[in-house]
């Protein structure tokens, strides 16, 4: 913008200028012109007799010098270089008379004048004589013209400059401020909000909008590609591990050598986890795209917590493991119970996962200060330098090489609890175990 | 030392005072601090309400009203630019010249019309033709001649009546004269027949206008030409006498015109008079005011006052003077 004021400012001048030069020529030159006549008809009344030069002044040549500013005049009528009559300094002041009239600015009493000095050959009986006359005016009137054009055209350059700034100004902060403005709400988007930006721009800033909004739309598209394929391949996959589960059990029962019974063993435990991990991406691609359609119902916390305890409790009880409910009896909450039952699922999972045999895990639900569920468990803790990573997918802790598991379960939750407004917090206790808060 | 010199400058001024005036009168020498010097061509009597007006005003400023003929007047302030403070006379061209030279001081302070001033200098305050001024008793029971035509053929028709009888201004003496003919002649070819008829009857010549209307008031002549109006008027005891005509073919009326010396000492005290003077010329105030007031050019007169412009200073050329000159002695010099 400084350099589009600066160019302004460079114009004006140059237009002030410029206009002031030209004034300063035309104004010169109509001076000049009268002065010319003037000199013009003075000369023509010079004649010759009996070789006494005689001039009668005519009474036109003065009165056409007349100014509306009253400048002064002076003249000097020379005979061959003789003063005549006149103003004898006039005279002197200039040494040469050339042919054509000449022009000069000089000094005259302490006034700048202009100066013309014009000569006539006469032919008399025997003699040629040249008469030759300086006529000078002072520039008052002029210099009152040109002040006038001056003061005009410094009126025209400073609103010249000043109409330009204020363009200038106002065409950057226009164009300044939306690029602002986009700015703004691209960085105020959420990680999972790819929608286009609709906001009107100037017509100048579309072509970068739409093709902002191009590239935005073709990531969503090939991130739902993604989760799509990752969904398709989990189904497909779940599907054939059940059945190869069922055979395996088959075959265990079937097989007396304890070494091979081992490995039955050992092939269940591997198809349990992959058909888990299947489940969970299953459940990440369906909470992803919940989450961006997320739907509010009311519902009651603990009911869903304890509905959930009660069809989770046979699992808990084949490890040796007791679920204990606690906290106040109603939450009420608007939210999606599927995306919460998932999340919770997840949280008892992995309680049931690190929770040693003959323990409990401990869920609270309670409404104040917000809606929270607190999943605690008397496992080995989370390891303490992971506490912050362990959130983000397919991350499992140090410790948890021999359970099984994708390392989606906390994300799940997490992923849930944001949808909703919320987060997830991870503690350890004291005397020992993990916790998770899941907040709303 | 100082005093000495300052005695030995008051001896030579006196020296240069001690020149013969037509009139020399001072105003308020008694209580004044200040002293004005002003050379004018105009007769003291017509000016003395005017000068006895501003020292009512201005007690302190003191007035030394110096009276000469025009041409002196010019004469003398290209001489001594500083030995006087304001200068007034009728003959406007050598005044604008006096100013186009240099010599007036430019005044910020006198508002006046364009028309009425020049350079913010010259100042004019008066506007007076020039009238022919006749003694009835030479036109008893005969129509009293308007213009100048008239004139001419009354001259012709009663050559031994007019004979000796007829004055107008020797314009090789008079400035102002010298402006009459001079914008007379511009004006019309019949200037130069009444000249020579003037020239044919022995035409007296006079330096100044006060000689001129005491002759004619005595019967000495009883015809002057170009003789300012106002001066006649002023005379009361002879006024009925006197037929004053402002001729009707091409009347020439001058500005009577002030300016402040550059070189003057007290030129705070002399823009204030001037000031006075313009103002007290463009208002009536009162009957006491023997001076013509500035009368607008537009105010439906015919008269053609002369403009205050550089073309006067066209018939000052000397060339063109001595051209004037000449042919004005050829017709009205003829013996």
């Amino acid at each position: 913008m400084l350099t589009l004021i600066g160019g302004a400012a460079v114009l004006a001048l140059i237009l002030f200028f410029a206009v002031r030069n030209y004034a300063v020529q035309v104004a010169q030159q109509g001076q000049d012109t009268i002065l010319d006549a003037s000199v013009t008809s003075m000369l023509d009344a010079a004649t010759i007799q009996d070789g006494t030069v005689e001039l009668d002044l005519p009474y036109a040549a003065f009165s056409m010098l007349a100014t509306s500013a009253d400048d002064r005049v002076f003249y000097a009528i020379l005979r061959d270089g003789k003063f005549l009559s006149g103003y004898e300094e006039l005279a002197t002041a200039g040494n040469f008379l050339p042919d054509s009239p000449v022009f000069q600015t000089s000094q005259i009493r302490g006034a700048p004048v202009r100066t013309i000095s014009a000569s006539r050959t006469l032919i008399g009986a025997n003699e040629r004589v040249d008469v030759q006359i300086f006529l000078a005016q002072t520039q008052d009137a002029l210099s009152e013209t040109l002040d006038q054009i001056s003061r005009n055209a410094a009126l025209l350059g400073v609103g010249f400059f000043t109409l330009a700034a204020v363009l200038s100004f106002w065409a950057t902060s226009a164009t300044i401020g939306q690029l602002g403005k986009l700015t703004t709400s691209v960085t105020r988007r959420g990680p999972q909000d790819l929608r286009p930006f609709t906001k009107p721009v100037p017509r100048e800033m579309v072509p970068l909008v739409s093709s902002l909004n191009s590239l935005v739309g073709r990531l969503d598209q090939s991130l739902t590609q993604s989760e799509d394929f990752i969904a398709e391949a989990a189904h497909r996959v779940r599907t054939p591990l059940a059945t190869v589960r069922s055979y395996a059990e088959a075959t265990l029962q079937r097989v007396d050598k304890e070494e091979n019974r081992e490995a039955m063993r050992s092939m269940i435990k591997a198809i349990d986890e992959s058909s888990r991990a299947a489940g969970q991406l299953l459940d990440h691609a369906m909470i992803t795209f919940r989450a961006d359609h997320l739907e509010r119902d009311a519902i009651d916390l603990t009911e869903l917590v304890s509905d959930l305890a009660q069809r989770l409790a046979p699992i808990a009880e084949m490890k040796d493991l007791s679920i204990a409910l606690r906290g106040d009896p109603h939450v009420p909450y608007s939210g999606d119970p599927v995306l919460l039952q998932n999340a919770v699922r997840n949280l008892i999972d992995n309680a049931m996962k690190y929770g040693p045999a003959e323990s409990s895990i401990e869920i609270t639900v309670s409404g104040k200060p917000k809606p929270q569920i607190m999943v605690c468990d008397h496992g080995p803790g989370f390891p303490e330098n992971e506490i912050e990573t362990l959130t983000t997918r397919f991350q499992r802790g140090a410790n948890a090489t021999d359970s099984i598991g994708s390392g989606l379960g906390l994300t799940i939750a997490q992923d849930v609890a944001m949808a909703h407004g919320g987060g997830i917090h991870l503690e350890n206790r004291l005397e020992g175990g993990a916790c998770v808060t899941l907040s709303l | 030392m100082r005093y000495f010199i300052a005695l030995a400058l008051s001896f030579l001024s006196h020296a240069v005072w001690a020149q013969d005036w037509e009139d020399r009168q001072t105003f308020n020498e008694a209580d004044a601090t200040t002293s004005l010097r002003i050379i004018s061509s105009t007769d003291t009597d017509l000016f003395a309400p005017l000068i006895e007006a501003f020292v009512a005003e201005n007690p302190d400023v003191a007035i030394d009203y110096l009276v000469t003929e025009t041409a002196d007047i010019d004469r003398r302030f290209r001489n001594m630019p500083d030995a006087f403070d304001i200068a007034i006379s009728s003959a406007m061209d050598l005044q604008f010249k006096l100013t186009n030279d240099g010599y007036a001081l430019e005044l910020q302070n006198v508002s006046h019309p364009a028309w009425a001033q020049w350079r913010q200098s010259l100042f004019a305050f008066t506007s007076e033709p020039a009238a022919i001024v006749i003694n009835r008793a030479a036109f008893d029971g005969l129509p009293i001649p308007r213009t100048r035509q008239e004139l001419i053929e009354a001259l012709r028709a009663r050559p031994e009546v007019f004979r000796g009888r007829v004055g107008t201004y020797d314009v090789r003496q008079s400035g102002l004269g010298y402006l009459f003919a001079t914008q007379d002649a511009r004006a019309s070819e019949t200037f130069w027949r009444l000249m020579e008829v003037m020239g044919g009857l022995d035409v007296q010549l006079y330096c100044c206008s006060g000689e001129m209307i005491d002759d004619l008031t005595d019967g000495t002549i009883a015809v002057a030409y170009n003789v300012l109006g106002s001066y006649a008027e002023a005379r009361t005891e002879s006024r009925n006498a006197f037929e004053i005509v402002l001729p009707s073919d091409f009347p020439t009326t001058m500005m009577r015109t002030a300016f402040v010396s550059k070189a003057s000492a007290e030129p705070a005290a002399a823009e204030r008079f001037i000031q006075f003077l313009v103002t007290y010329q463009s208002n009536p105030i009162d009957g006491t005011r023997l001076l013509p007031s500035l009368q607008d050019r537009d105010s439906g007169t015919e008269r053609a006052t002369i403009a205050l412009e550089p073309a006067l200073m066209t018939f000052l050329d000397a060339l063109k003077r001595n051209k004037f000159t000449s042919e004005w002695e050829n017709a009205l010099i003829q013996n």
